[in-house]
This record gives structure tokens, C-alpha cells and sequence, in this order.
């Protein structure tokens, strides 16, 4: 567990938490990006501000961040035909499973919604699987 | 004004959250999801963080008619587990383990990523259209179908 970082990811989703709990009190909205982004073709007109001011908030911090503290560590290691079929797999996924790790993962289970309990479980153990197939059976 | 400033401070508070928890490099994630490698705990202390603060939030929204600045709380419309929640969910878990990125951390990296961060962003919102259009196409075959060899209802 050398690259553990606690407080860090502490404060970190201390912060998700916020931006989670002021878009639900403030506008009534679930801070789900995938959910976010995949209704904003569909969205109706009055639907769509709130989504936009989201996003460019979303982009604009670790661009803010990069320029005035220090440039965050990006490690990107996955080929180019992995990164095509993870994006269409990621991209398509949270579409049909109405969500990803914001909105099942962080505000799904702090509502305690058993749907969202469930793909947290399934995508996790997913997650969990292909990484050990990549890394130690087809990798190791 | 506030209406819009409350969703922009969100993303920014998102955004922040995800460069100083270390969720914006998909080699962190990774290394979370690698359990049964040099195992890194941190996206789990992510959430307990996150939780922390959204769940008593959720908890002091039921004692609210209506959020701060809109008319009413709009709660996701789906409630049932289906197949499609769980095959979606299997199918993204795929997608995040192959490379690392989930869609919030790919999305806030738009600004600061290299072209491969960009490539990702690219696929994944071509499977978002693919999702969105083959919805589409299943709503209006449903009605036709009720309604064979007659005009399609608009």
C-alpha cells in the first residue's frame, strides 16, 4: 500500500461531498456526470443552463489547479485500442445503467437508493476482475 | 443568477475534489482496482469522504418542499433493479478497468489532458450517442408496432 494516500482523498471526496450535497439543496439535481453529459442533446430548453455551468465548473478547476498550485499526476498507461473500447464501453455502460461512479457510487449510495447499492456492487466487481485479468493473467 | 451560480460552484468543488483526492489519474484508480497487486486504498477513503458530507444532505432535503433555488427536487426517474441496470453496470466496469477513467475524472481532464486523455473522452461520448440513438430507435419501433400500417404517431 506504498501509494496510499488517506488525507489527501480524505479532503478529496470531503469536496465531492459539497459539490454533491449543493447541486441536490440548491437545485434539486443529482451530481451524476454521466447523467449530466448523456441528457444534454435531449435536455428541454430550461434543463440545460444548470448542466453547462456544472461542466465548465467541472473543467475549469483542474485547469485553475494545473496553472496557479502544481500540475496534477496523470498516469495514462493503457494502449490506444484499450483506450477506444474503454471510452465506448464507459460512455455506452453508464447510459444504460442510468450512472457511474458519481451518481450510483457516491449519490446513489448516500441516499441509500438499493438500484444504485447494486450497480455499485456489479461495476466495482467488474472493475475489480478486469483489472486483475489485464494485469496478472494476460499481463503477468 | 443564483440558479446558475450554485451548478458552476458544484463543478468547481467537483472538479477540485477530484485533482486533490488523486481521481483525476486513472493509474490511482487502477491501482485501487488492483487488489491483488500494490494495492491502493485511497478511492475508497474518496467516498467515505464523500458520503460523510452528501448523505446528511439528502437527510435534511427530505425536510425541504422544494431545493433553494428550483420549484421541486427532481429524484432519478428509474427505482427497479433491471437488467439493463445491471448489464450497463457490468459493461462500464469493463470500460473503467481497461483504463482507468469512470466519466467524472475523464470529463475534468478535457482541460489538462494529453491527446490519449482526449481519445478516451471521444469514445466515450460516441458510446453515450450510440446509447442515446438506439434508445430512440427502440421508443419509436414500440408504438409502430401497435400501430402497423398506419401513419406513425408524431
Amino acid at each position: 500500500m506504498a501509494n496510499f494516500t488517506p488525507i489527501s482523498a480524505f479532503l478529496g471526496g470531503v469536496l465531492i461531498g459539497l459539490a454533491t450535497a449543493l447541486l441536490w439543496l440548491a437545485n434539486g439535481r443529482i451530481a451524476g456526470i454521466s447523467g449530466i453529459v448523456g441528457n444534454l442533446p435531449s435536455a428541454r430548453p430550461g434543463d440545460v443552463t444548470w448542466r453547462i455551468a456544472f461542466l465548465v465548473g467541472l473543467i475549469a478547476a483542474p485547469i485553475a489547479y494545473t496553472s496557479w498550485i502544481a500540475e496534477p499526476a496523470i498516469r495514462l498507461d493503457a494502449s490506444i485500442p484499450a483506450i477506444i473500447a474503454g471510452g465506448l464501453l464507459v460512455g455506452y455502460g453508464t447510459r444504460l445503467g442510468g450512472g457511474c461512479t458519481s451518481g450510483h457510487a457516491v449519490c446513489g449510495v448516500a441516499r441509500l437508493s438499493p438500484r444504485s447499492l447494486a450497480a455499485t456492487s456489479v461495476f466495482m466487481a467488474t472493475g475489480f476482475i478486469t483489472v486483475f485479468v489485464t494485469r496478472h493473467v494476460i499481463g503477468g | 443568477m443564483v440558479r446558475h451560480l450554485a451548478p458552476l460552484a458544484s463543478g468547481l468543488l467537483f472538479g477540485l475534489g477530484l485533482v486533490i483526492s488523486g481521481m483525476i489519474n486513472p493509474g490511482k484508480v487502477l491501482g485501487f482496482l488492483d487488489i491483488a497487486g500494490d494495492w491502493d486504498p485511497s478511492l475508497a477513503l474518496v467516498m467515505v469522504g464523500a458520503l460523510i458530507v452528501a448523505a446528511p444532505a439528502y437527510l435534511l432535503a427530505k425536510r425541504m418542499h422544494k431545493p433553494l433555488c428550483s420549484s421541486a427536487f427532481a429524484p432519478p426517474a428509474r427505482s427497479s433493479i433491471d437488467r439493463q441496470l445491471i448489464g450497463g453496470a457490468l459493461l462500464f466496469g469493463v470500460g473503467w478497468g481497461l483504463v482507468g477513467y469512470c466519466p467524472g475524472p475523464a470529463l475534468a481532464s478535457l482541460g489538462i489532458g494529453s491527446g490519449r486523455t482526449l481519445l478516451f473522452i471521444a469514445a466515450m461520448l460516441a458510446g453515450m450517442a450510440a446509447f442515446t440513438i438506439r434508445d430512440r430507435l427502440n421508443r419509436d419501433r414500440a408504438p409502430s408496432a401497435l400501430h402497423r400500417g398506419t401513419a406513425r404517431q408524431p
